[in-house]
Protein backbone atom coordinates (compact mmCIF):
# COMPACT_ATOMS: atom_id res chain seq x y z
CA UNK A 1 0.00 0.00 0.00
CA UNK A 2 2.99 2.26 0.63
CA UNK A 3 3.70 2.23 -3.06
CA UNK A 4 0.17 3.42 -3.81
CA UNK A 5 0.83 7.15 -4.18
CA UNK A 6 3.95 6.47 -6.25
CA UNK A 7 2.06 4.19 -8.57
CA UNK A 8 -0.71 6.72 -8.95
CA UNK A 9 1.82 9.44 -9.71
CA UNK A 10 3.62 7.23 -12.24
CA UNK A 11 0.33 6.32 -13.91
CA UNK A 12 -0.64 9.96 -14.02
CA UNK A 13 2.67 10.93 -15.61
CA UNK A 14 2.41 8.14 -18.15
CA UNK A 15 -1.18 9.00 -18.86
CA UNK A 16 -0.42 12.68 -19.27
CA UNK A 17 2.52 12.12 -21.58
CA UNK A 18 0.30 9.78 -23.57
CA UNK A 19 -2.30 12.53 -23.87
CA UNK A 20 0.31 15.03 -24.99
CA UNK A 21 1.68 12.59 -27.56
CA UNK A 22 -1.81 11.85 -28.81
CA UNK A 23 -2.66 15.52 -28.96
CA UNK A 24 0.42 16.13 -31.06
CA UNK A 25 -0.46 13.23 -33.35
CA UNK A 26 -4.14 14.18 -33.51
CA UNK A 27 -3.16 17.51 -34.97
CA UNK A 28 -1.77 16.01 -38.12
CA UNK A 29 -1.76 19.46 -39.66
CA UNK A 30 0.98 20.79 -37.41
CA UNK A 31 2.02 24.34 -38.22
CA UNK A 32 5.73 24.82 -38.70
CA UNK A 33 7.13 28.23 -37.97
CA UNK A 34 5.64 31.59 -37.22
CA UNK A 35 2.10 32.32 -38.36
CA UNK A 36 1.54 35.56 -36.44
CA UNK A 37 1.14 38.47 -38.84
CA UNK A 38 2.12 41.77 -37.26
CA UNK A 39 -0.74 44.25 -37.68
CA UNK A 40 -2.97 41.65 -39.30
CA UNK A 41 -6.52 40.97 -38.16
CA UNK A 42 -8.11 37.85 -39.58
CA UNK A 43 -11.65 39.29 -39.39
CA UNK A 44 -10.66 42.34 -41.42
CA UNK A 45 -8.86 40.11 -43.90
CA UNK A 46 -12.01 38.07 -44.30
CA UNK A 47 -14.00 41.25 -44.94
CA UNK A 48 -11.53 42.37 -47.62
CA UNK A 49 -11.70 38.98 -49.34
CA UNK A 50 -15.49 38.91 -49.12
CA UNK A 51 -15.80 42.39 -50.66
CA UNK A 52 -13.50 41.09 -53.42
CA UNK A 53 -12.18 44.61 -53.94
CA UNK A 54 -8.95 43.30 -55.42
CA UNK A 55 -10.47 40.34 -57.23
CA UNK A 56 -8.71 37.66 -55.13
CA UNK A 57 -11.66 35.28 -55.27
CA UNK A 58 -11.80 35.59 -59.04
CA UNK A 59 -8.64 33.50 -59.32
CA UNK A 60 -8.42 31.63 -56.02
CA UNK A 61 -10.74 29.27 -54.25
CA UNK A 62 -10.63 30.53 -50.67
CA UNK A 63 -12.34 28.52 -47.91
CA UNK A 64 -14.87 30.57 -45.96
CA UNK A 65 -15.23 33.27 -48.60
CA UNK A 66 -18.50 33.35 -50.57
CA UNK A 67 -18.04 33.45 -54.35
CA UNK A 68 -14.30 32.77 -54.11
CA UNK A 69 -14.31 29.75 -56.42
CA UNK A 70 -11.62 30.74 -58.93
CA UNK A 71 -9.53 28.11 -60.65
CA UNK A 72 -7.05 30.47 -62.32
CA UNK A 73 -4.58 30.35 -59.42
CA UNK A 74 -4.01 27.75 -56.69
CA UNK A 75 -6.68 27.11 -54.07
CA UNK A 76 -5.72 28.58 -50.71
CA UNK A 77 -6.78 25.71 -48.44
CA UNK A 78 -4.40 25.07 -45.57
CA UNK A 79 -2.31 28.21 -46.09
CA UNK A 80 -1.18 27.93 -42.46
CA UNK A 81 0.53 24.64 -43.35
CA UNK A 82 2.10 25.36 -46.72
CA UNK A 83 5.85 25.15 -46.97
CA UNK A 84 6.30 27.71 -49.72
CA UNK A 85 4.52 30.76 -51.08
CA UNK A 86 4.39 31.10 -54.87
CA UNK A 87 6.66 28.10 -55.14
CA UNK A 88 9.72 30.08 -54.09
CA UNK A 89 9.38 31.95 -50.80
CA UNK A 90 9.42 30.12 -47.45
CA UNK A 91 5.94 30.54 -46.00
CA UNK A 92 6.31 33.08 -43.22
CA UNK A 93 4.28 36.20 -42.46
CA UNK A 94 6.77 38.62 -44.00
CA UNK A 95 6.99 36.69 -47.26
CA UNK A 96 3.26 36.09 -47.51
CA UNK A 97 2.48 39.78 -47.03
CA UNK A 98 5.18 40.72 -49.56
CA UNK A 99 3.78 38.29 -52.08
CA UNK A 100 0.17 39.42 -51.67
CA UNK A 101 1.02 43.12 -51.89
CA UNK A 102 3.59 42.97 -54.69
CA UNK A 103 3.90 39.65 -56.51
CA UNK A 104 5.41 41.25 -59.62
CA UNK A 105 8.48 42.45 -57.72
CA UNK A 106 9.14 38.89 -56.57
CA UNK A 107 8.23 37.11 -59.80
CA UNK A 108 7.64 39.25 -62.88
CA UNK A 109 6.61 36.17 -64.82
CA UNK A 110 3.81 35.30 -62.44
CA UNK A 111 0.24 35.52 -63.65
CA UNK A 112 -0.61 37.21 -60.37
CA UNK A 113 -0.71 40.96 -60.90
CA UNK A 114 0.02 43.76 -58.47
CA UNK A 115 -3.58 44.43 -57.56
CA UNK A 116 -2.98 47.70 -55.74
CA UNK A 117 -3.73 46.12 -52.36
CA UNK A 118 -1.93 48.01 -49.58
CA UNK A 119 0.58 46.37 -47.24
CA UNK A 120 -1.81 46.92 -44.34
CA UNK A 121 -4.65 45.20 -46.20
CA UNK A 122 -2.28 42.41 -47.26
CA UNK A 123 -1.40 41.84 -43.59
CA UNK A 124 -5.10 41.41 -42.75
CA UNK A 125 -5.56 39.02 -45.66
CA UNK A 126 -2.46 37.04 -44.62
CA UNK A 127 -3.82 36.82 -41.06
CA UNK A 128 -7.03 35.35 -42.44
CA UNK A 129 -5.18 32.90 -44.69
CA UNK A 130 -3.23 31.69 -41.64
CA UNK A 131 -6.50 30.64 -40.05
CA UNK A 132 -6.91 28.09 -42.87
CA UNK A 133 -5.61 24.73 -41.71
CA UNK A 134 -7.87 22.23 -43.44
CA UNK A 135 -6.69 20.43 -46.53
CA UNK A 136 -9.38 18.47 -48.36
CA UNK A 137 -8.47 14.80 -48.08
CA UNK B 1 -9.18 56.04 -56.69
CA UNK B 2 -12.24 57.33 -54.89
CA UNK B 3 -14.58 56.06 -57.57
CA UNK B 4 -12.74 52.74 -57.48
CA UNK B 5 -13.39 52.31 -53.78
CA UNK B 6 -16.96 53.38 -54.41
CA UNK B 7 -17.25 50.75 -57.11
CA UNK B 8 -16.18 48.07 -54.67
CA UNK B 9 -18.66 49.29 -52.10
CA UNK B 10 -21.36 49.28 -54.76
CA UNK B 11 -20.68 45.86 -56.10
CA UNK B 12 -20.82 44.56 -52.56
CA UNK B 13 -23.67 46.91 -51.67
CA UNK B 14 -25.61 45.58 -54.63
CA UNK B 15 -25.47 42.16 -53.05
CA UNK B 16 -26.28 43.21 -49.54
CA UNK B 17 -28.59 46.08 -50.47
CA UNK B 18 -30.44 43.88 -52.94
CA UNK B 19 -31.27 41.52 -50.11
CA UNK B 20 -32.07 44.23 -47.58
CA UNK B 21 -34.35 45.67 -50.22
CA UNK B 22 -35.58 48.85 -48.61
CA UNK B 23 -32.72 51.31 -49.00
CA UNK B 24 -29.54 52.11 -50.80
CA UNK B 25 -28.76 52.09 -54.47
CA UNK B 26 -31.37 49.74 -55.86
CA UNK B 27 -34.70 50.36 -54.20
CA UNK B 28 -38.05 51.59 -55.46
CA UNK B 29 -38.72 52.73 -51.90
CA UNK B 30 -35.67 55.02 -51.88
CA UNK B 31 -36.49 57.15 -54.95
CA UNK B 32 -33.92 59.52 -56.50
CA UNK B 33 -36.11 60.93 -59.24
CA UNK B 34 -39.62 62.34 -59.69
CA UNK B 35 -41.03 59.26 -61.45
CA UNK B 36 -39.85 56.83 -58.80
CA UNK B 37 -41.01 59.26 -56.08
CA UNK B 38 -44.53 59.38 -57.55
CA UNK B 39 -44.59 55.60 -57.88
CA UNK B 40 -43.32 55.17 -54.30
CA UNK B 41 -45.93 57.61 -52.91
CA UNK B 42 -48.70 55.81 -54.76
CA UNK B 43 -47.39 52.46 -53.53
CA UNK B 44 -47.55 53.67 -49.93
CA UNK B 45 -51.18 54.77 -50.44
CA UNK B 46 -51.94 51.32 -51.84
CA UNK B 47 -50.18 49.57 -48.93
CA UNK B 48 -52.01 51.70 -46.37
CA UNK B 49 -55.39 51.30 -48.09
CA UNK B 50 -54.92 47.54 -48.41
CA UNK B 51 -53.97 47.36 -44.73
CA UNK B 52 -57.10 49.30 -43.66
CA UNK B 53 -59.37 47.12 -45.83
CA UNK B 54 -57.71 43.92 -44.60
CA UNK B 55 -58.04 44.90 -40.95
CA UNK B 56 -61.64 46.05 -41.48
CA UNK B 57 -62.59 42.78 -43.16
CA UNK B 58 -60.95 40.71 -40.44
CA UNK B 59 -62.68 42.80 -37.75
CA UNK B 60 -66.07 42.21 -39.37
CA UNK B 61 -65.33 38.48 -39.65
CA UNK B 62 -64.32 38.34 -35.99
CA UNK B 63 -67.44 40.25 -35.02
CA UNK B 64 -69.62 37.79 -36.92
CA UNK B 65 -67.93 34.74 -35.40
CA UNK B 66 -67.68 36.01 -31.81
CA UNK B 67 -71.05 37.75 -31.55
CA UNK B 68 -73.37 35.74 -33.81
CA UNK B 69 -76.49 37.02 -32.01
CA UNK B 70 -75.74 40.64 -32.90
CA UNK B 71 -75.29 39.93 -36.61
CA UNK B 72 -78.01 37.32 -37.05
CA UNK B 73 -80.56 39.94 -37.99
CA UNK B 74 -78.51 41.45 -40.84
CA UNK B 75 -79.65 40.07 -44.21
CA UNK B 76 -76.69 38.53 -46.14
CA UNK B 77 -77.74 40.26 -49.33
CA UNK B 78 -76.89 43.62 -47.76
CA UNK B 79 -73.29 42.48 -47.08
CA UNK B 80 -72.92 41.10 -50.57
CA UNK B 81 -74.36 44.22 -52.18
CA UNK B 82 -72.39 46.83 -50.21
CA UNK B 83 -69.30 44.90 -49.19
CA UNK B 84 -68.95 42.67 -52.24
CA UNK B 85 -70.06 44.92 -55.10
CA UNK B 86 -70.40 48.61 -54.26
CA UNK B 87 -67.28 49.01 -52.11
CA UNK B 88 -64.84 47.05 -54.35
CA UNK B 89 -66.42 48.58 -57.45
CA UNK B 90 -65.93 52.15 -56.25
CA UNK B 91 -62.44 51.39 -54.87
CA UNK B 92 -61.25 49.75 -58.09
CA UNK B 93 -62.72 52.54 -60.19
CA UNK B 94 -60.88 55.16 -58.13
CA UNK B 95 -57.66 53.12 -58.33
CA UNK B 96 -57.99 52.71 -62.10
CA UNK B 97 -58.27 56.46 -62.55
CA UNK B 98 -55.44 57.07 -60.04
CA UNK B 99 -53.19 54.53 -61.79
CA UNK B 100 -53.79 56.22 -65.14
CA UNK B 101 -52.97 59.58 -63.56
CA UNK B 102 -49.76 58.21 -62.01
CA UNK B 103 -48.89 56.68 -65.38
CA UNK B 104 -49.28 60.08 -67.00
CA UNK B 105 -47.35 61.84 -64.26
CA UNK B 106 -44.32 59.60 -64.69
CA UNK B 107 -44.34 59.78 -68.48
CA UNK B 108 -41.93 62.58 -69.35
CA UNK B 109 -42.39 62.39 -73.14
CA UNK B 110 -44.09 65.76 -73.10
CA UNK B 111 -41.43 67.34 -70.87
CA UNK B 112 -40.63 70.82 -72.24
CA UNK B 113 -36.88 70.30 -72.02
CA UNK B 114 -35.12 68.57 -74.92
CA UNK B 115 -34.10 65.13 -73.62
CA UNK B 116 -30.66 63.56 -73.80
CA UNK B 117 -31.08 60.53 -76.03
CA UNK B 118 -29.49 57.22 -75.06
CA UNK B 119 -29.89 53.75 -76.51
CA UNK B 120 -29.48 50.75 -74.24
CA UNK B 121 -29.02 47.42 -76.00
CA UNK B 122 -29.45 44.20 -74.01
CA UNK B 123 -27.05 41.32 -74.55
CA UNK B 124 -26.67 38.03 -72.72
CA UNK B 125 -25.53 39.19 -70.08
CA UNK B 126 -24.50 42.83 -70.30
CA UNK B 127 -25.73 46.22 -71.44
CA UNK B 128 -24.44 48.29 -74.31
CA UNK B 129 -24.99 52.01 -73.77
CA UNK B 130 -24.95 54.36 -76.78
CA UNK B 131 -25.21 58.16 -76.80
CA UNK B 132 -26.15 58.63 -80.48
CA UNK B 133 -26.49 62.39 -80.86
CA UNK B 134 -23.73 64.09 -78.94
CA UNK B 135 -22.13 67.17 -80.51
CA UNK B 136 -18.78 65.34 -80.72
CA UNK B 137 -20.25 62.25 -82.41
CA UNK B 138 -21.77 59.06 -81.01
CA UNK B 139 -20.31 57.45 -77.91
CA UNK B 140 -20.49 53.76 -77.05
CA UNK B 141 -19.84 52.37 -73.60
CA UNK B 142 -21.11 49.47 -71.52
CA UNK B 143 -22.77 48.55 -68.25
CA UNK B 144 -22.78 52.11 -67.04
CA UNK B 145 -25.30 54.82 -67.87
CA UNK B 146 -24.11 58.28 -66.86
CA UNK B 147 -26.76 61.00 -66.98
CA UNK B 148 -26.97 64.69 -66.06
CA UNK B 149 -29.04 65.54 -63.00
CA UNK B 150 -32.35 67.28 -63.72
CA UNK B 151 -32.45 66.74 -67.48
CA UNK B 152 -34.83 64.21 -68.99
CA UNK B 153 -33.01 61.24 -70.49
CA UNK B 154 -34.92 59.34 -73.15
CA UNK B 155 -33.69 55.77 -73.01
CA UNK B 156 -34.51 53.70 -76.08
CA UNK B 157 -34.19 50.05 -75.21
CA UNK B 158 -33.80 47.10 -77.51
CA UNK B 159 -32.00 43.75 -77.52
CA UNK B 160 -29.60 41.70 -79.66
CA UNK B 161 -30.80 38.36 -78.39
CA UNK B 162 -33.59 37.45 -75.96
CA UNK B 163 -36.07 39.58 -74.03
CA UNK B 164 -34.53 41.54 -71.17
CA UNK B 165 -36.00 44.26 -69.00
CA UNK B 166 -34.38 47.56 -68.05
CA UNK B 167 -35.09 48.47 -64.45
CA UNK B 168 -33.50 51.15 -62.32
CA UNK B 169 -35.85 51.03 -59.33
CA UNK B 170 -34.66 54.29 -57.78
CA UNK B 171 -35.54 56.20 -60.98
CA UNK B 172 -38.51 54.57 -62.70
CA UNK B 173 -40.47 51.42 -63.44
CA UNK B 174 -39.44 48.63 -65.78
CA UNK B 175 -39.26 48.71 -69.56
CA UNK B 176 -38.91 45.50 -71.55
CA UNK B 177 -36.26 45.03 -74.23
CA UNK B 178 -38.03 43.21 -77.05
CA UNK B 179 -36.22 41.83 -80.12
CA UNK B 180 -36.98 43.99 -83.15
CA UNK B 181 -38.66 46.73 -81.13
CA UNK B 182 -37.52 50.06 -79.78
CA UNK B 183 -39.22 50.80 -76.46
CA UNK B 184 -38.74 54.12 -74.74
CA UNK B 185 -38.65 55.25 -71.15
CA UNK B 186 -37.67 58.72 -70.00
CA UNK B 187 -35.72 59.04 -66.76
CA UNK B 188 -35.02 62.08 -64.64
CA UNK B 189 -32.59 61.96 -61.71
CA UNK B 190 -33.18 64.65 -59.12
CA UNK B 191 -29.81 64.43 -57.34
CA UNK B 192 -26.28 63.19 -57.98
CA UNK B 193 -26.21 59.50 -57.13
CA UNK B 194 -24.78 56.15 -58.08
CA UNK B 195 -27.63 53.71 -58.56
CA UNK B 196 -27.83 50.09 -59.51
CA UNK B 197 -30.14 48.74 -62.16
CA UNK B 198 -30.84 45.15 -62.97
CA UNK B 199 -32.23 43.02 -65.77
CA UNK B 200 -35.77 42.32 -64.64
CA UNK B 201 -36.80 39.64 -67.14
CA UNK B 202 -35.21 36.22 -66.78
CA UNK B 203 -32.85 35.94 -69.74
CA UNK B 204 -30.59 32.96 -69.08
CA UNK B 205 -28.14 31.54 -66.60
CA UNK B 206 -26.40 34.83 -65.73
CA UNK B 207 -29.56 36.92 -65.57
CA UNK B 208 -28.88 37.69 -61.91
CA UNK B 209 -25.47 39.18 -62.78
CA UNK B 210 -26.76 41.42 -65.54
CA UNK B 211 -26.47 44.65 -63.61
CA UNK B 212 -26.04 48.22 -64.74
CA UNK B 213 -24.87 51.24 -62.81
CA UNK B 214 -26.59 54.57 -63.35
CA UNK B 215 -24.43 57.52 -62.35
CA UNK B 216 -26.29 60.82 -62.11
CA UNK B 217 -23.82 63.71 -62.33
CA UNK B 218 -24.02 67.48 -62.12
CA UNK B 219 -24.39 68.74 -65.71
CA UNK B 220 -20.87 70.26 -65.82
CA UNK B 221 -19.37 67.04 -64.49
CA UNK B 222 -21.40 65.09 -67.02
CA UNK B 223 -20.04 67.19 -69.90
CA UNK B 224 -16.50 66.60 -68.61
CA UNK B 225 -17.14 62.86 -68.48
CA UNK B 226 -18.49 62.85 -72.06
CA UNK B 227 -15.42 64.74 -73.28
CA UNK B 228 -13.08 62.27 -71.58
CA UNK B 229 -15.00 59.29 -72.94
CA UNK B 230 -15.01 60.68 -76.47
CA UNK B 231 -11.26 61.13 -76.45
CA UNK B 232 -9.25 58.35 -78.08
CA UNK B 233 -6.92 56.88 -75.44
CA UNK B 234 -3.25 57.82 -75.80
CA UNK B 235 -0.96 54.89 -76.63
CA UNK B 236 1.01 53.80 -73.56
CA UNK B 237 4.31 55.47 -72.72
CA UNK B 238 6.97 53.46 -74.64
CA UNK B 239 9.10 53.44 -71.48
CA UNK B 240 6.45 51.38 -69.68
CA UNK B 241 7.24 48.02 -71.19
CA UNK B 242 4.47 46.21 -69.36
CA UNK B 243 1.77 48.52 -70.73
CA UNK B 244 3.18 48.29 -74.25
CA UNK B 245 3.21 44.53 -73.92
CA UNK B 246 -0.39 44.59 -72.69
CA UNK B 247 -1.49 46.63 -75.68
CA UNK B 248 0.25 44.26 -78.10
CA UNK B 249 -1.19 41.26 -76.28
CA UNK B 250 -4.71 42.66 -76.62
CA UNK B 251 -4.30 42.69 -80.39
CA UNK B 252 -2.34 39.46 -80.77
CA UNK B 253 -4.56 37.38 -78.50
CA UNK B 254 -7.51 38.32 -80.68
CA UNK B 255 -9.38 40.40 -78.11
CA UNK B 256 -10.12 42.92 -80.86
CA UNK B 257 -12.25 40.36 -82.66
CA UNK B 258 -14.98 40.87 -80.09
CA UNK B 259 -14.09 44.19 -78.44
CA UNK B 260 -13.60 47.74 -79.59
CA UNK B 261 -10.82 49.96 -78.28
CA UNK B 262 -11.07 53.10 -80.37
CA UNK B 263 -7.85 53.98 -82.14
CA UNK B 264 -6.20 50.63 -81.42
CA UNK B 265 -4.87 49.00 -84.59
CA UNK B 266 -1.49 47.72 -85.67
CA UNK B 267 -0.42 45.70 -88.68
CA UNK B 268 -3.13 43.15 -89.47
CA UNK B 269 -4.84 43.65 -86.09
CA UNK B 270 -7.55 46.09 -85.09
CA UNK B 271 -9.80 46.28 -82.04
CA UNK B 272 -13.09 46.64 -83.85
CA UNK B 273 -15.17 43.61 -82.79
CA UNK B 274 -18.85 44.11 -82.11
CA UNK B 275 -19.67 41.02 -80.03
CA UNK B 276 -18.55 42.17 -76.58
CA UNK B 277 -18.56 45.43 -74.64
CA UNK B 278 -16.62 48.44 -75.97
CA UNK B 279 -13.47 48.65 -73.83
CA UNK B 280 -12.18 52.06 -74.96
CA UNK B 281 -12.30 53.45 -71.42
CA UNK B 282 -12.89 50.27 -69.44
CA UNK B 283 -10.51 51.45 -66.69
CA UNK B 284 -12.88 54.31 -65.85
CA UNK B 285 -15.86 52.08 -65.09
CA UNK B 286 -17.16 51.21 -61.66
CA UNK B 287 -17.34 47.48 -62.25
CA UNK B 288 -16.48 44.78 -64.74
CA UNK B 289 -18.57 41.92 -66.04
CA UNK B 290 -21.83 43.93 -65.68
CA UNK B 291 -21.50 44.32 -61.92
CA UNK B 292 -19.96 40.97 -61.02
CA UNK B 293 -16.58 42.37 -59.85
CA UNK B 294 -15.28 45.77 -58.86
CA UNK B 295 -12.84 47.28 -61.34
CA UNK B 296 -9.06 46.98 -60.90
CA UNK B 297 -5.98 45.16 -62.15
CA UNK B 298 -6.68 42.11 -59.98
CA UNK B 299 -10.31 41.67 -60.99
CA UNK B 300 -9.46 42.31 -64.66
CA UNK B 301 -6.78 39.60 -64.64
CA UNK B 302 -9.17 37.26 -62.85
CA UNK B 303 -11.88 38.03 -65.37
CA UNK B 304 -9.68 37.48 -68.45
CA UNK B 305 -8.26 34.18 -67.19
CA UNK B 306 -11.33 32.91 -65.38
CA UNK B 307 -14.49 34.38 -66.89
CA UNK B 308 -16.18 31.02 -66.80
CA UNK B 309 -15.42 30.60 -63.07
CA UNK B 310 -16.78 34.04 -62.31
CA UNK B 311 -19.74 34.22 -64.69
CA UNK B 312 -20.24 30.87 -66.33
CA UNK B 313 -22.31 31.15 -69.45
CA UNK B 314 -20.95 34.58 -70.35
CA UNK B 315 -20.11 34.65 -74.04
CA UNK B 316 -16.36 35.09 -73.41
CA UNK B 317 -14.04 32.10 -72.96
CA UNK B 318 -11.52 31.95 -70.09
CA UNK B 319 -8.12 32.98 -71.43
CA UNK B 320 -5.98 31.01 -69.00
CA UNK B 321 -3.90 30.04 -72.04
CA UNK B 322 -2.07 33.37 -71.81
CA UNK B 323 1.27 33.16 -70.00
CA UNK B 324 1.56 34.95 -66.70
CA UNK B 325 3.48 37.97 -67.94
CA UNK B 326 1.02 38.51 -70.77
CA UNK B 327 -1.98 38.20 -68.49
CA UNK B 328 -0.72 40.73 -65.95
CA UNK B 329 0.37 43.10 -68.72
CA UNK B 330 -3.04 42.87 -70.36
CA UNK B 331 -4.84 43.52 -67.10
CA UNK B 332 -2.66 46.55 -66.38
CA UNK B 333 -3.15 47.89 -69.90
CA UNK B 334 -6.95 47.64 -69.65
CA UNK B 335 -6.91 49.25 -66.22
CA UNK B 336 -4.89 52.13 -67.67
CA UNK B 337 -7.68 52.96 -70.14
CA UNK B 338 -9.31 55.61 -67.99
Amino acid sequence: MGRGPLRIAATAVLGLSGCVALAACGDGNAVQGNREVAGGEAARGKAILTANTHGCGGCHTIPGIPNAHGTVGPPLHGMALRGYVAGRLPNDPGNLVRWISGPQEIDPRSAMPDTGITTAEAAHVAAYLYTLRDIPK
Amino acid sequence: MRTRALGAVLVKGGLVGGLAGCGGTQSALDPRGPAAATIADFSWILFAGAAVIFIGTMALAAYGVLLPDRTKGVPPIRFILWGGLVFPGVTLLVLTVATAMVGNAVDFRTHPEEPLRVTVVGNMFWWEVVYPDLPGGPLVTANELRIPVGRPVEVTVTTRDVIHSFWVPALHGKMDLIPGRMNRITLIASEPAILRGQCAEFCGEQHAWMALFVVALDPAEFDGWIARQQAVPEPPDPADEQLVRGRTAFLEAGCGTCHVIRGLAEGPYAAVGQLGPDLTHVGSRLSIGAGVLPNGVGPLAAWIAGVQDIKSGARMPSYSTLDGETLTALARYLESLK
